[in-house]
C-alpha cells in the first residue's frame, strides 16, 4: 500500500548517505491538497522524508511551508491527498494523533514553561509516575526518575552546558530553551521530528548548538523536518532541500546542487529548476 | 564550541555573589521563606508587645481564628495560579452555609445530608465559575464579580435575610467548632480539617501530574496547550475544586459563629486574596507554593490579634495591616527579580 | 438548518419577541413594586400614594423585617411601595440612585436608613423636588438634612442595658469589654450605643461621640471598672467571637459585655463558653431570636427596638401629608421621632423598668 518513491533530488547525495535513500521514506506525503473557500493553500504537494536525513523546507511567506507542515502533523486536514506513516496510509484528526504516531512538533515559540524545570517540561503531559499503589492510588510522580532519564535525553543530544535537570527553565538563555524543546521532542519522537524556525531568535553560537543538536537527531536515526528562513543554517543542516511556492512544491535540491543564491531564486520564481542542472 | 560554552556557564555559575544576592537567590528558590521569616519576626515583636500572645491560650485561638480564611485562600490560591481571580469566594461560602442550615432546619435533613448538598451546591457554584470561564471565555475577574451578586442574592432570597442558630441546627453541623486540648492549647475540629485540606491539596499540587498543569496553565497557556495539557479541562477543575473548599470552610463557619448567617464574614473575599498574595503567589500566575499561603493567612490574623493585645488603637490596625500587605508584596517583587 | 428564510421575516420575529417580553416586563414590575395588596387594587379607592422605602442594605435581618413590616402595611394606607437598598455598609451610591429613582417615579414620599452623609445631597434634591423625606433608625448628620427622624433613640437603648448591669452586678468590680460595630467607620449607631452604656454604668465617656477614649480604668456607679477592650464585631456572630476571643487574650476575668447586637452577642457567647467562663451580656436589638437569646440566658437584658413601627408610622405619616394631613412632630425633648425602646430582661433590675422576654416575643420583630 506504500505509494512509489519520488525522485529524490538532483543527483549529489554524497556515497556516505546512498543507505539512507534506500529504505523506504518514513513520511510520505501525496497529491496534498488544502482549500479554505476560495484560498489555495496547497495545490498537489508531494514531499518524501526518509529516516537518517535532514528535509528543509524553505519558501517565501505564503508559499505553502507551514501549511504542509501542519497537514503532516495534524494541525491541518487535508481536503485532498494521502500521507503515508511508515508505509501506512494514517488520517490525523489532531496534533494528539500525530504526537501518539511519533511525529513530534518543536514550535517556534517552543512551548516550554518558564516557570517549571527541565525535566517537568521535558514530561509535560507525559508524565510518569511511580511504581507500585504511590503511582496508581495516589499518582505520585517518579521525580527522580524523570530528571534522570531527562539528563539522559539532553546529554544523548551532545548537549553539554545543561547539568541541573531541576533548574527552572526560566533561568536558561534561549539556546538552552531551544535545547530542552528540541531533547523533549527527540526523547518522545520515535519516527520524526518537525522543527519549525529554531534558529530564529538565536545568536551565532547558540544557533550553532541547536544545528549540531539537529544533526545529532538525524545521526540517531530520526527523520527530521527543518523550516527554516536562514538559509546559511539551511545549507549548513540540510540533507535535501524542499522549496515551496505559491503552494507547490518548486523542487528538491541540496546543498551540494546549488547554491544559496540559487536556491532563493528558486524559491521566488526567478529561476526554474530544471533536471538537467550543472554538476 | 561545546566546551567554551560550558566553561562561560560554569563561571557564570561560579561568579561571586554578594551576600545580598545569594539571599535573593535562595528566596526566589523558595518563595515561601520570606512570609515565614515576616512571621517569625511579627511572633516575636508581639510577644514582646504583650506576653500573653505566645501562651498556648493564644495560639490555639489564633488558629481558630486563621482557619476560616485559610480554608477559603486554598481555592483562591489555586485560582491564583491559573492567573485568575475569585471574587465570588465570601458568597459562595454563605450561599452554601445557608443551604446546609436551612436544609437542616426546615427540611428536617440529618446533618450529614444536609451538609454534603451544601457542599455539593458548593461545588456546582465553582462549576459554573469555571463554564463561564473556559466555554464563553470570560476573564475570571469579570465572571466572579458577577456569580458573586448571583449567589449573594440567591442566598438572600433563599434565606429571606434571616440567620438560623445553632441550638435549631444537628450537632453535625455544629461539630467543627467544638474542640480538644493538646496540652495546653486548644484546637477545634475546624482547624484540624482545614489542616488536613492543606496536606491534601499541597500533596496534589506537588506530587502529581493536574498539579504541574495547574502551574503550566497559569504560567503560559498557550505553551501549556501545544505541549499537549489539557488546558480548558484543567481551569474547569480548578474552580470545580475552589467551589468544593469553599463549601468545607461554610461547614467550618457554622461551627465558629454558632450560626448560619448571610452576613458573615463579609470581607472574606479581600482577605482570602490578602492571604494568597503575602504568602508568595504570584497574581500573574504560575508561581508560589500552596505552604505560603497558610503563612500569609497566619501573618494576617497575628497582626489582628497582636495589635489587639497590644492595646493599639483601632484605626492605626486597619493602616498596620495596609502597609504590611505592601511591604510583603514589595519583597516579593524584589526576590522574583532574576538576575 | 435555516429558521428563517428571509431577514425581513427574521426582523418581524425579533420585533415580535421584543415585544413580548417588553409587555412581560412591565407586567411583572406592576406586580413586583408594591405589595400584594397594592397590586390588587388597594383598600382605599383613588390614586395611591409612591412611598419609596431604602434601607441600608437587605442582608441585616433588621432591614429585612424593616421591609417586610413595610410592605405588609402599605395596602392599609393605600400606599405603592417600592424597596430599594445599598448593597452593604458604605454603599452611599445604591442609596443615591434610589432616591433619584424615587423623584423620577413622583414619589410622594422617602424613608431612608442614610448610609452617611454621603447621601445628604441626593436628600436635598428630593426634598427641593416635594417630596418628604423621613429617616429611621438613625438620625442624618446634620438631623436637619431630612424632614424628620423616626428613630430609636440608641443612646437611650444603651443607657437601659448600662443601668441594668450596674444593677446587678451589685457594687462588684467591672471588667468590661465592648464589642463595637466597625473599627474603620464611624457610625451614629456604634458611639450612641456604646457610650449610652457606659453612660448607663454611671461612668465618664469623655467624648460622647467616640468610642474607645474612656480611662480604662476608674468608678462606675456601683464601684471599680475596668475596660479591657474595644473591638470590632462587624455585628456579626463570626465578628463577635473573633472579637470576644482578643478581649479574653488580653483579661480572662471579664465579666461585663456589651454588644453593639445580638447576632455579635450570641458570637461572645460562645467564644466565653469555649474558655469555660461567664460573663454578664447585654445587647441592643429585640429581635424575635434576640428575645430567645435572653430567655435561653445567653443574654442578661438587650434593649429591644421596633423596626415595623418606624416603617409603619413613617408610611402613615407620608400618607397623611399627601392626604393634606400635618405633619408630624418630632418627640418632646428630642430633635426626632423616638419610636421607643424596651429593655427585655427575666432578671429586673430596681429602678429600671423592663419588660420579660416572654412579654418581649409578642412584640419582637424578625423571627
Amino acid at each position: 500500500m506504500a505509494p512509489s518513491k519520488l525522485p529524490l533530488a538532483v543527483d549529489h547525495i554524497p556515497s556516505e548517505k546512498r543507505h539512507v535513500y534506500d529504505a523506504e521514506p518514513i513520511l510520505s506525503g501525496r497529491d496534498l491538497r488544502i482549500q479554505w473557500g476560495h484560498v489555495v493553500g496547497l495545490d498537489g504537494v508531494n514531499l518524501d522524508l526518509y529516516r537518517g536525513e535532514v528535509l528543509a523546507v524553505i519558501g517565501d511567506n505564503g508559499a505553502g511551508k507551514s501549511t504542509l507542515i501542519k497537514c503532516l502533523t495534524g494541525a491541518y486536514q487535508p481536503t485532498a491527498g494521502q500521507i503515508y506513516l511508515d508505509g501506512k496510509e494514517v488520517d490525523f484528526k489532531r496534533p494528539q494523533d500525530a504526537r501518539e504516531a511519533g511525529i513530534e512538533t518543536v514550535y517556534q515559540q517552543l512551548a516550554v514553561i518558564p516557570a517549571l524545570d527541565i525535566a517537568s517540561n521535558l514530561y509535560l503531559a507525559r508524565e510518569e509516575r511511580r511504581p507500585g499503589p504511590l503511582g496508581s492510588v495516589l499518582r505520585m510522580l517518579d521525580k527522580k526518575g524523570m530528571a534522570k532519564r531527562a539528563g539522559d535525553s539532553v546529554r544523548e543530544l551532545g548537549i553539554q552546558t545543561i547539568q541541573n535537570m531541576n533548574l527552572a527553565v526560566e533561568n536558561l538563555s534561549g539556546g538552552q530553551r531551544q535545547a530542552v524543546a528540541v531533547a523533549r521532542a527527540a526523547a518522545f519522537g520515535s519516527k520524526v521530528v518537525v522543527l519549525d524556525e529554531p534558529t530564529a531568535a538565536l545568536g551565532v553560537k547558540e544557533s550553532g548548538m541547536v544545528l549540531d543538536m539537529i544533526k545529532q537527531l538525524r545521526d540517531n536515526g530520526l527523520g527530521v523536518i527543518l523550516i527554516s528562513h536562514n538559509m546559511p543554517h539551511v545549507w549548513e543542516a540540510a540533507d535535501r532541500i524542499h522549496i515551496q511556492r505559491l503552494g507547490g512544491c518548486a523542487g528538491v535540491i541540496t546543498p551540494a546542487s546549488h547554491d544559496m543564491g540559487e536556491g532563493v531564486a528558486i524559491m521566488t520564481g526567478a529561476k526554474k529548476l530544471t533536471q538537467d542542472a550543472p554538476a | 564550541m561545546t566546551t567554551s560554552t560550558s566553561d562561560a556557564a560554569s563561571r557564570f555559575s561560579g561568579r561571586q555573589q554578594s551576600p545580598l544576592q545569594r539571599l535573593q537567590g535562595l528566596l526566589h528558590s523558595y518563595p515561601w521563606v520570606s512570609p515565614l521569616v515576616i512571621l517569625i519576626v511579627s511572633f516575636i515583636v508581639f510577644t514582646i508587645l504583650n506576653p500573653r500572645f505566645a501562651t498556648s491560650g493564644s495560639m490555639g485561638l489564633l488558629f481558630q481564628q486563621t482557619a476560616i480564611v485559610a480554608a477559603l485562600a486554598i481555592g483562591q490560591t489555586l485560582v491564583i495560579l491559573t492567573a485568575g481571580i475569585d471574587l465570588s469566594v465570601g458568597a459562595i461560602m454563605v450561599l452554601s452555609m445557608m443551604v446546609m442550615a436551612a436544609l437542616a432546619k426546615d427540611g428536617g435533613m440529618p446533618g450529614p445530608l444536609a451538609m454534603l448538598i451544601g457542599l455539593a451546591l458548593a461545588t456546582g457554584a465553582g462549576l459554573l465559575n469555571g463554564l463561564l470561564v473556559t466555554r464563553i471565555n470570560l476573564p475570571p475577574f469579570i465572571v466572579t464579580l458577577g456569580t458573586l451578586s448571583i449567589f449573594t442574592a440567591i442566598a438572600l432570597l433563599y434565606s429571606g435575610g434571616s440567620s438560623i442558630q445553632a441550638s435549631h441546627l444537628p450537632d453535625f453541623l455544629n461539630a467543627l467548632g467544638n474542640g480538644f486540648s493538646i496540652g495546653g492549647l486548644r484546637l477545634t475540629w475546624g482547624v484540624l480539617l482545614v489542616i488536613v485540606m492543606y496536606a491534601v491539596v499541597g500533596f496534589i499540587l506537588s506530587q502529581t501530574a493536574w498539579g504541574r498543569y495547574v502551574y503550566a496553565v497559569g504560567d503560559d497557556p498557550e505553551s501549556a496547550r501545544l505541549s499537549g495539557v489539557p488546558s480548558k479541562r484543567v481551569l474547569l477543575q480548578v474552580y470545580t475544586v475552589a467551589g468544593l473548599l469553599y463549601g468545607l470552610a461554610a461547614w467550618a463557619l457554622i461551627g465558629r459563629s454558632g450560626a448560619a448567617t448571610p452576613n458573615a464574614y463579609p470581607q472574606a473575599n479581600l482577605d482570602s486574596i490578602t492571604a494568597v498574595v503575602i504568602g508568595g503567589t504570584s497574581l500573574f500566575g504560575g508561581r508560589g507554593r500552596l505552604v505560603g499561603t497558610l503563612i500569609g493567612a497566619l501573618i494576617v490574623q497575628s497582626f489582628a490579634f497582636g495589635l489587639s493585645l497590644a492595646g493599639v488603637n483601632q484605626q492605626y490596625r486597619v493602616l498596620a495591616t495596609g502597609i504590611l500587605v505592601i511591604v510583603a508584596v514589595g519583597i516579593d517583587q524584589w526576590i522574583r527579580k532574576v538576575k | 438548518m435555516q429558521f428563517v428564510r428571509s431577514s425581513a421575516a427574521a426582523r418581524r420575529i425579533v420585533a415580535a419577541s421584543g415585544a413580548c417580553a417588553l409587555a412581560l416586563s412591565l407586567a411583572a414590575c406592576g406586580g413586583d413594586s408594591g405589595s400584594g395588596d397594592a397590586a390588587s387594587g388597594g383598600s382605599g379607592g383613588g390614586k395611591k400614594i409612591g412611598v419609596t422605602l431604602i434601607t441600608k442594605d437587605s442582608t441585616n435581618p433588621f432591614f429585612v423585617a424593616m421591609q417586610k413590616g413595610a410592605q405588609a402595611d402599605a395596602g392599609k394606607n393605600n400606599v405603592e411601595l417600592t424597596i430599594a437598598s445599598g448593597k452593604q455598609e458604605g454603599d452611599d451610591q445604591g442609596q443615591i440612585d434610589a432616591i433619584e429613582q424615587a423623584i423620577a417615579r413622583g414619589d410622594k414620599g422617602i424613608l431612608i436608613t442614610p448610609m452617611s452623609d454621603g447621601v445628604n445631597a441626593a436628600i436635598k434634591k428630593a426634598r427641593e423636588a416635594g417630596l418628604y423625606v423621613i429617616a429611621l433608625d438613625t438620625p442624618p448628620d446634620p438631623a436637619d438634612t431630612v424632614d424628620i427622624t423616626f428613630a430609636t433613640d440608641n443612646r437611650e437603648a444603651g443607657k437601659l442595658i448600662g443601668q441594668w448591669a450596674a444593677g446587678t452586678l451589685k457594687g462588684e468590680k467591672a471588667t468590661i469589654a465592648l464589642l463595637d460595630l466597625f473599627n474603620d467607620k464611624i457610625v451614629s449607631v456604634d458611639y450612641n450605643r456604646d457610650q449610652g452604656f457606659l453612660e448607663g454604668m454611671g461612668i465618664d465617656v469623655a467624648d460622647g461621640k467616640k468610642n474607645g477614649d474612656e480611662a480604662p480604668t476608674g468608678k462606675y456607679s456601683g464601684g471599680d471598672y475596668e475596660i479591657v477592650c474595644n473591638e470590632p464585631s462587624n455585628g456579626a456572630e463570626d465578628g463577635g467571637r473573633t472579637a470576644m476571643e482578643k478581649c479574653l487574650a488580653k483579661n480572662s476575668n471579664i465579666n461585663v459585655v456589651y454588644t453593639i447586637n445580638e447576632p455579635a452577642a450570641v458570637g461572645a457567647n460562645a467564644a466565653l463558653q469555649a474558655e469555660g467562663k461567664k460573663a454578664l451580656i447585654v445587647s441592643v436589638d429585640g429581635g424575635c431570636a434576640g428575645v430567645g437569646s435572653v430567655k435561653s440566658g445567653v443574654i442578661g437584658a438587650t434593649s429591644q427596638q421596633y423596626p415595623l413601627k418606624m416603617a409603619t408610622l413613617g408610611m402613615e405619616a407620608i400618607a397623611k401629608i399627601a392626604n393634606g394631613g400635618a405633619k408630624p412632630a418630632v418627640s418632646e425633648g428630642l430633635d426626632f421621632f423616638n419610636t421607643g425602646v424596651a429593655l427585655v430582661t427575666d432578671k429586673p433590675v430596681d429602678g429600671v423598668s423592663s419588660i420579660t422576654a416572654d412579654e418581649g416575643a409578642k412584640i419582637c420583630w424578625g423571627n
